[in-house]
């Protein structure tokens, strides 16, 4: 038996000292889902991390979808499209690339390795006021595009790929498969990509978290609500409150806020079962 | 061949075009709004001559600005505490997930994990109500404990208090990295390390803590890339406490604020490349030094 696979005593100090990062972790979460349930009244003469006043949860959930003429539902959908689009895109051009590095020698390949690793470091956001000022130039601020283009690049994600590709998908399989004939596209769709799987996963959901929780460029990028993305939208209605005349909706921010992060772990659950699997084989491979 | 071209030839050809695609999408998101941020920052607007070639100008006024250096040193001094907390939390959580002697360990990977899925915006929210005075969740703990707790978004504690937000979005993230690195230590090395008579807690300092190396190396450097560019958090905060958290905060809100308060696209666009230069510079610093500290 190894130390990785022996089942030991269970250690008590470990389990409390786990229990405590996991309490800070839920905390906010619990103080969410709590004072969603409360009315804008209650938010403010109840205690914090219970229950109070009048359970007001659905009627929360239907505020926070019909006010100012359902604008939150519209956030949802593009905050959807720049996702889909987004990290979609960024997943796919990474999984090509990256397999297109590990998989393939021509000229120029150095380089190119050398840049992309590069920009890796390169921080985002430090780009996000330039990369306006371009988008503005060439007429695409304020539209859809000015969001998604600049998340269809993931140096990350492609450097995830291009190491993962290097052992998962054996030399001699792409070989056998041009000895019989398939060009270099087909066997990428029809033997790589599956062989890819839990590496593609890994990616997607980096990207997909990324793209989600976007909050910088699109603040930048959009200045007509009606492109707005959940983030954008929701830090607006917070900022209702303190602008002068401005209605105060707490309770929709809050109840706002639980319905933003609901569809992202929902997809963490199910994806993170496929990610388990690509690290298991990851070290079964030792 | 069909093509009439050797097939090695052939090959190289659809390397190249494997990766083309997301080649144009990097020259869209990462090299022309570089190359472009330069561009913009030998150059100013002024009242006579309108847009003038200035040369390094912008970047002397940079370097000169008590502005910028002192929005540099809030997130240094962020940086320096709130990246090693995070990280030895995250670093203790994974031994303890690998240690094969917790109970429920994938319960507490994914909830640990879990705030990761939330977005920073979202998380600023919901730490900025409970720190916040209108809701007083601070202020009936400190009356239920017996003690009067500071304001947490007061001068002193409103960086300890952005750090605590950070710090919970990230640090079950890195747990499950610095987990992923564990789970691929060849069991051979265990093997060795049992034969020899060592202990559990040996295991972790000869075994497992030089084999996290390089994955410490790399999250730590994505936490300082992070750190230098703080802004959704103090941003999304401001709302609840505008004194304290000035538009100058961090070097990153200095930057927008200059581009959308004040028009000064140009200026901006150098402190950009300043920032940039900086993230990489320390970046580097980190990787060096994680490369001989464990070499």
């Amino acid at each position: 038996m190894t130390a990785r696979t022996r089942v030991g005593r269970h250690s008590v100090t470990l389990g409390v000292l786990m229990t405590v990062m996991l309490a800070y972790a839920w905390l906010p979460l619990f103080w969410l889902v709590v004072n969603s349930a409360k009315t804008q009244a209650s938010l403010f003469s109840t205690f914090g991390l219970w229950f109070g006043g009048r359970f007001a949860l659905w009627s929360n959930i239907h505020q926070a979808l019909t006010y100012d003429g359902g604008i939150y539902v519209r956030w949802l959908g593009n905050t959807l499209l720049y996702t889909v689009a987004g990290a979609g895109g960024a997943t796919f051009l990474a999984t090509l690339a990256g397999y297109g590095l590990a998989k393939y020698d021509f000229r120029g390949k150095r380089v190119i390795a050398t840049l992309v690793l590069g920009a890796v470091a390169v921080p985002a956001t430090a780009l996000a006021v330039p990369t306006f000022l371009l988008f503005s130039q060439l007429h695409l601020a304020n539209t859809p595009w000015s969001v998604i283009l600049p998340s269809l690049a993931s140096p990350f994600g492609l450097y995830l790929i291009w190491v993962y590709a290097a052992d998962a998908v054996p030399s001699e399989l792409i070989e056998a498969a041009r000895i019989d004939g398939a060009g270099e596209v087909r066997t990428f769709f029809t033997i790589s990509l599956r062989l890819l799987g839990p590496g593609v996963v890994t990616v997607l959901l980096f990207t997909v978290v990324a793209t989600w929780n976007n909050y910088f460029l699109p603040l930048i990028m959009l200045s007509d609500p009606k492109w707005y993305p959940l983030t954008v939208g929701l830090n607006e209605w917070n900022a209702q409150a303190v602008t002068v005349g401005g209605q105060t909706i707490f309770n929709l921010v809050i109840t706002g806020s639980l319905l933003a992060i609901i569809p992202v772990m929902i997809a963490f659950l199910i994806m993170q079962r496929y990610w388990r699997s690509g690290l298991a084989a990851g070290s079964v491979k030792q | 061949m069909a093509l009439g071209m050797p097939r090695v030839a052939r090959h190289r050809w659809a390397g190249l075009g494997f990766i083309a695609p997301f080649l144009v999408a990097f020259t869209i998101a990462l090299v022309a709004p570089l190359g472009y941020a330069i561009y913009l920052s030998l150059f100013r607007q002024q009242l006579i001559g309108g847009n003038t070639f200035v040369g390094l100008a912008n970047y002397s006024q940079a370097l000169s600005d008590p502005q910028l250096w002192a929005s540099l040193r809030r997130v240094a001094l962020f940086l320096v505490v709130q990246v090693p907390v995070m990280l030895g939390l995250a670093l203790m959580a994974a031994l303890a997930l690998d240690s094969a002697r917790l109970r429920w360990a994938p319960l507490y990977r994914l909830g640990i994990f879990l705030p990761y899925a939330v977005p920073a915006v979202v998380a600023a929210l919901m730490w900025g109500f409970m720190y916040g005075s209108q809701f007083g969740l601070v202020a009936s703990i400190g009356s239920f404990l017996g003690v009067g707790l500071p304001d947490p978004l007061s001068g002193s504690w409103v960086l300890a208090s952005i750090g605590n937000v950070v710090t919970w979005e990230f640090t079950g993230y890195n747990m499950l990295i610095f987990y992923a690195a564990l789970r691929v230590v060849p069991l051979e090395l265990y093997e060795a390390a049992q034969l020899d008579g060592a202990s559990p807690l040996g295991i972790v300092r000869w075994i497992k803590l030089p084999s996290l190396r390089p994955a410490i190396v790399v999250a730590a450097i994505f936490s300082v890339i992070g750190s230098l560019q703080l802004f959704t958090e103090p941003e999304s905060l401001r709302n609840l406490s505008p004194n304290t958290l000035t538009p100058v905060f961090t070097p990153n809100m200095y930057a927008y604020n200059l581009s959308f308060a004040g028009q000064e696209y140009n200026y901006s666009a150098a402190i950009a490349v300043v920032m940039g230069i900086v993230t990489m510079i320390i970046a580097a610093a980190v990787q060096a030094s994680g490369r001989r500290r464990f070499a």
